[in-house]
C-alpha cells in the first residue's frame, strides 16, 4: 500500500483576524498508518483538523482525500468523503443509548424501530471486526468516559468513516483505558484504516504512531517517521529551542531568596495530583524560566504560588513568612500587599474583566488599597490617573481608559495587566505566558521590562510555553514534567537536547547538564508502532 | 471580515427598547382590532389615562414605585451573576415585617414607627433572600429554583400569619389590624400642598421619593463603592474574582440580601403607603414584574425608573382603557402587560441582530 496518502493538504491557510492559525501547511497521511500530530496548545492543531472536518473552510489551499481535491463545506461533506472525527468533547446526547447514538442522524426513515434493526444488524458485524463490545441498548450517560469514546468511534466507522481524526483521545482516558484505545488503534489500522492522532502527549506519539507531523505557531514545522525520532526531539521541535540570548546583564551577589517552595504537592481541580514534591527557589535579581510542555502542572504551581490553590504538603515561603503549608492558604490580597504580583496565565479569563473598562481593570487585585478606596468609596480621579499614567509609560493604544477592556488588541491587554502589576512595585513577580497572543513589538518591550525590573534587584518566576523566550530572558530554568521539576539549569549551560529530555521526563541532576542518563520516569517510552 | 461591531450608546439603550415596545404595541394594536375597536383610539385611551389628568399621573407613578423596588431588586442580583425570581415571595416577607415592626411599636411616636417599619420590610426581605442565597453559595443549590419554591413558602407563610396570629381580631378576612393611626407616609400631594402647589389627591406616596433615593443609592454602590465593583467582578468572572481575592459565594449572599431587602421595601408603598394594613395578596405579582422592568432598563437605575413608569402606565391606562372600552377586558390588558414583557424581556435580542447588520452595512457604505 505504502505511498497512497489519505490525506493531503497543499498549502493549506486559515486565519482569524491577525492571527495566522495555519500557514501554508502541507500535511500528508499515509494510507493504512496511523499518523501522530503534536503541537502545543494553540499552534493551531485545532484549527488544521476543524479544515479536515469541514467545520472551517480554509482561505487557501487544498484539501485532497484520496487523491481527489475535496471542498468540505460541512462535516457531513468529511463523512461522505470517508472522514470521521472523534472530538476531545464528545458529541454523545447523555440520556440517549449507545445505538441512539450511533445512528443519530442516520436514522434511516420515520420508522424508528426498523431503522433501530437495521442498525443493530450491520453494527453487530462492524463489532466483531474490530473486537468492540459496546452495552448497546445502555443509556450514554451511564458508561465509563472510555466506553462513551468507543461508542464515538464506532459511530464514525458506522457512518462509513475510513479515516479517522482523534483529537486528544486520551486527555480524558485512565491509563488502563489508554491502552485499550491503543489496542483498537492498531487494530483499525490493521484493517486499513488511516488514524490521525493528535495529542501533545509526547510519550504517546512515541508508543503509537507511524509517522509524527510537529506544528508550531501555525506553521507545519516537520514531519518524522517516529522510528526515527525520539520524545526529546519532538519536544525540541514543539517549543522551538533555538537559543537566541541577546539580554546582557549584571549579576548580583549575596542575593536573598525572595520565594521558596519546600516539597510542594497539590491537586488539579478533576483531584488528580497535580504538583508531586516541587522544590524551588527563586532569589532576588533573578528570573527564574518554567519550562515544559503545557499541561504538566504548571498551572498548578501559579496557582499555589500566588494563593489561588491549597497545597496538599510542603510549604511555601515568601520574603522569608510561609505563605502556605498544608493547612493554611494566604489570600491573594495580602500576598498583594506583601510585595507579590502576578500576571496571570489566561489573561482574558482570569487577569481581567473583559466587559470592564480598561480603568476599572487597572485596580484589579488592587481594590482595597488605599490608593483607590476610602472608607469603601472608590477615589475615581485616582484611579483614572493611575489609568492614564499606566497608558502613557506602556504605550497603549488607543489611548482611551473607558473602552471596556475586551476591545484592546491582545499585546495591548497585556501591556494594560503589567503597568497594573508595576505600579506596585512589586518583589517578586509571578508571570504565567508573558507574551501568548501578543504582537511582535510588544513582546520586545515585555521582555525589556522583565529585564530591567530584574536588574533592579526582583524577584521574577516565569512560566512560558516559549523556549526561546526562557532562553532569552531566564537566570535558570526549571523544566517541569508531570507534576515534577525534571531539572535546574543555568541558561548558560542550557541546550536544546538537555532541555527536550526533561520536558519528556527524563530527570537530570542539577545545572550541569547530563549527569548520569538513568531515566526515572517510564514515560521516555518505546520506540515506534510494530509494523 | 466584518469585525463584531458593538451598537452606539444611542441604539443600544434608546432604539431597540424602543422599538420592542413598539412591536408590542403592533401586536397589541392588532388584537384590538380584531376585537372590532379603532386601536388608536385604545391608545390614546390609554395615553391619556395613565398621563392625562392629575390624578392619572398620581396612579401612575404609585404603581411605578412598586416597579422601581422591584426591578432595582432584581436588577442587582444581575450585576452579582444570579437571577432573584424571588422578589415576589421577599416583598410579602417584607410586607410582613413591616407590619411586625409596627405593631411591635405599639402607641411609639407615628415617626419612629414608620422608620421600624422600614428597617422590618428591609431586614426581613433580605432574610428572605439569604436563606436561597446562603443555598447557592455554600451547597450550589441553584437560586433559580430555590428562589421559586421560596414564593411558595412566603406566600403559605403570609396566608397562615393573616388568618391565624396576626388577623384582624374578629375579622374573617386574610388581613391585619390597621395600624395604629398616623402610622402612614405622607401622601405626595399632601407634600406639594405645604409648599404650595395643589395636586389632586391620590395614592402617590413618600416611598416615591424612597425609590428614587434607592435608586440612585444602587448606582452609587454599584459604580462608586468597592463593594460594589467587588460585586460586579464576581458577577462577571468567578476565576477574575479569585484572582483578585474576591470571595464569589460572600458576594452572592451580600447582593441577594441587597436583593431581598429592596424587594422588601416595595411594601412601604402598598402597605405604610395605601392600606395602612397587610392584605394576603398585596404584592400582585409585582415582584415578578420587577424582572421584564429589570432588563428592559438595561440594569441601570436611570433605565429601571423608567420602565418602572412604562409599566405603572400600562398598570394605570390599562385599567382606565377596560373601563372606557367595554370590549376590551382586564384580561386584555394583562396580554398587552403581557406582550410587553415578551418583547422588552423574553425577545429583547430579536431586533438586535437586524438592527447590528443595518448598522453595518452603513458603516462599510461609509467606509466606501
Amino acid at each position: 500500500m505504502s505511498d497512497l496518502l489519505a490525506i493531503e493538504t497543499r498549502e493549506l491557510s486559515k486565519r482569524f483576524g491577525e492571527v495566522r492559525a495555519n500557514d501554508a501547511i502541507n500535511l500528508q497521511v499515509k494510507a493504512g498508518t496511523v499518523h501522530g500530530i503534536v503541537g502545543e496548545n494553540g499552534a493551531g492543531k485545532s484549527t488544521l483538523l476543524k479544515m479536515l472536518f469541514g467545520f472551517y473552510q480554509p482561505d487557501n489551499g487544498d484539501i485532497l482525500i484520496d487523491g481527489d481535491f475535496v471542498h468540505l463545506a460541512n462535516p457531513s461533506g468529511a463523512m461522505d468523503h470517508g472522514v470521521g472525527m472523534v472530538h476531545q468533547h464528545f458529541m454523545l446526547v447523555e440520556p440517549f443509548t449507545v445505538l441512539e447514538n450511533i445512528m443519530l442522524g442516520a436514522e434511516g426513515g420515520r420508522n424508528l424501530e426498523e431503522g433501530k434493526a437495521r442498525a443493530r444488524a450491520a453494527l453487530t458485524d462492524l463489532e466483531e471486526k474490530f473486537g468492540f463490545d459496546l452495552p448497546l441498548d445502555e443509556p450514554v450517560e451511564n458508561l465509563p468516559v472510555g466506553v462513551r469514546q468507543r461508542a464515538e468511534i464506532l459511530k464514525a466507522l458506522y457512518k462509513g468513516a475510513k479515516t479517522l481524526i482523534l483529537d486528544e483521545p486520551t486527555a480524558v482516558l485512565t491509563p488502563q483505558e489508554c491502552d485499550q484505545l491503543f489496542e483498537l488503534v492498531k487494530l483499525l489500522r490493521a484493517q486499513g484504516n488511516t488514524v490521525l492522532f493528535v495529542t501533545h502527549k509526547l510519550h504517546e506519539i512515541m508508543a503509537i504512531t507511524d509517522d509524527v507531523t510537529v506544528i508550531r505557531a501555525g506553521k507545519l514545522i516537520a514531519t518524522r517517521k517516529t522510528s526515527e525520532t525520539s520524545a526529546a526531539d519532538l519536544a525540541e521541535l514543539m517549543v522551538g529551542a533555538k537559543v537566541s540570548r541577546q539580554v546582557s546583564r549584571e549579576d548580583k551577589t549575596n542575593r536573598q531568596s525572595r520565594l521558596e517552595l519546600k516539597n510542594v504537592s497539590a491537586f488539579n481541580g478533576q483531584g488528580h495530583a497535580a504538583l508531586k514534591g516541587v522544590s524551588l527557589q527563586v532569589k532576588d535579581g533573578e528570573v527564574l524560566g518554567i519550562a515544559g510542555v503545557a499541561g504538566n502542572g504548571q498551572t498548578e504551581l501559579l496557582e499555589v504560588i500566588t494563593g489561588l490553590r491549597r497545597i496538599s504538603d510542603g510549604s511555601i515561603e515568601f520574603s522569608g513568612l510561609t505563605i502556605a503549608d498544608k493547612s493554611t492558604v494566604t489570600d491573594p490580597i495580602t500576598l498583594r500587599q506583601k510585595g507579590m504580583a502576578h500576571v496571570a496565565e489566561d489573561r482574558l479569563k482570569t487577569g481581567v474583566v473583559e466587559s470592564m473598562s480598561a480603568k476599572e481593570n487597572i485596580m484589579l487585585g488592587y481594590q482595597t488599597e488605599d490608593e483607590f478606596v476610602s472608607i469603601g468609596v472608590l477615589k475615581l480621579k485616582n484611579i483614572e490617573a493611575r489609568a492614564g499614567a499606566c497608558f502613557e509609560t506602556q504605550d497603549v493604544r488607543p489611548r482611551n481608559i473607558d473602552l471596556p477592556i475586551g476591545s484592546f488588541s491582545g499585546g495591548n491587554q497585556q501591556k494594560i495587566v503589567i503597568a497594573r502589576e508595576l505600579a506596585q512595585s512589586p518583589q517578586l513577580m509571578v508571570i504565567g505566558q508573558p507574551t501568548r497572543g501578543v504582537d511582535i513589538g510588544a513582546v520586545t518591550k515585555i521582555h525589556d521590562q522583565i529585564t530591567e525590573l530584574r536588574n533592579d534587584g526582583k524577584a521574577l518566576l516565569v512560566v512560558s510555553a516559549d523556549l526561546d523566550e526562557l532562553l532569552a530572558i531566564s537566570d535558570r530554568i526549571a523544566v517541569m514534567c508531570e507534576g515534577e521539576i525534571t531539572g535546574v539549569m543555568r541558561v548558560e549551560d542550557a541546550d536544546e537536547k538537555t532541555l527536550g529530555l526533561m520536558m519528556a521526563g527524563q530527570k537530570i541532576d542539577t545545572s550541569k547538564g547530563l549527569a548520569g542518563n538513568a531515566p526515572s520516569e517510564p514515560s521516555t517510552a518505546p520506540t515506534g508502532g510494530s509494523l | 471580515m466584518a469585525a463584531v461591531r458593538k451598537l452606539p450608546f444611542w441604539a443600544e439603550n434608546i432604539l431597540l427598547p424602543s422599538l420592542n415596545l413598539l412591536a408590542a404595541f403592533v401586536v397589541s394594536g392588532l388584537v384590538i382590532w380584531g376585537l372590532g375597536e379603532d386601536p388608536f383610539l385604545a391608545l390614546s385611551l390609554l395615553v391619556e389615562g395613565a398621563f392625562g389628568y392629575e390624578e392619572a399621573i398620581g396612579y401612575t407613578f404609585y404603581y411605578a414605585t412598586n416597579f422601581i423596588f422591584t426591578g432595582l431588586a432584581v436588577s442587582i442580583a444581575f450585576h452579582a451573576g444570579h437571577f432573584n425570581i424571588g422578589g415576589e415571595g421577599q416583598a410579602m416577607i417584607g410586607g410582613l415585617g413591616l407590619t411586625l415592626a409596627v405593631f411591635l411599636m405599639g402607641d411609639a411616636s407615628p415617626f419612629l414607627s414608620i422608620l421600624i417599619g422600614i428597617i422590618g420590610a428591609a431586614v426581613f426581605g433580605a432574610a428572605w433572600a439569604y436563606i436561597p442565597a446562603y443555598l447557592q453559595a455554600k451547597r450550589g443549590s441553584h437560586i433559580v429554583i430555590t428562589t421559586i419554591m421560596f414564593n411558595f413558602i412566603a406566600s403559605a407563610l403570609l396566608a397562615y400569619m393573616l388568618v391565624g396570629p396576626l388577623q384582624r381580631p374578629g375579622g374573617q378576612m386574610p388581613e391585619s389590624a390597621d395600624f395604629p393611626d398616623g402610622v402612614a407616609l405622607t401622601h405626595i400631594h399632601e407634600l406639594l400642598s405645604y409648599i404650595g402647589i395643589s395636586f389632586e389627591e391620590g395614592p402617590m406616596n413618600v416611598s416615591l421619593l424612597i425609590a428614587f433615593a434607592c435608586a440612585w443609592g444602587f448606582w452609587f454602590l454599584l459604580w462608586r463603592t468597592r463593594f460594589g465593583y467587588e460585586l460586579r467582578v464576581a458577577g462577571q468572572s468567578a476565576d477574575a474574582a479569585a484572582f483578585a481575592g474576591i470571595s464569589v459565594p460572600r458576594m452572592t449572599i451580600l447582593a441577594m440580601m441587597v436583593s431581598g431587602a429592596l424587594a422588601g421595601m416595595m411594601g412601604l408603598n402598598e402597605l405604610l403607603g395605601e392600606q395602612l394594613r397587610l392584605l394576603g395578596n398585596f404584592t400582585l405579582g409585582y415582584g415578578f414584574v420587577g424582572i421584564a422592568v429589570a432588563f428592559m432598563g438595561r440594569n441601570h437605575p436611570v433605565g429601571i425608573v423608567l420602565a418602572a413608569v412604562l409599566f405603572g402606565a400600562l398598570y394605570q391606562g390599562g385599567a382606565e382603557l377596560a373601563f372606557e372600552m367595554p370590549s376590551i377586558t382586564r384580561d386584555l390588558i394583562v396580554m398587552i402587560q403581557g406582550l410587553v414583557i415578551l418583547f422588552a424581556g423574553a425577545m429583547e435580542h430579536m431586533f438586535r441582530t437586524p438592527l447590528n447588520r443595518l448598522f453595518e452595512r452603513f458603516a462599510s457604505q461609509e467606509a466606501v
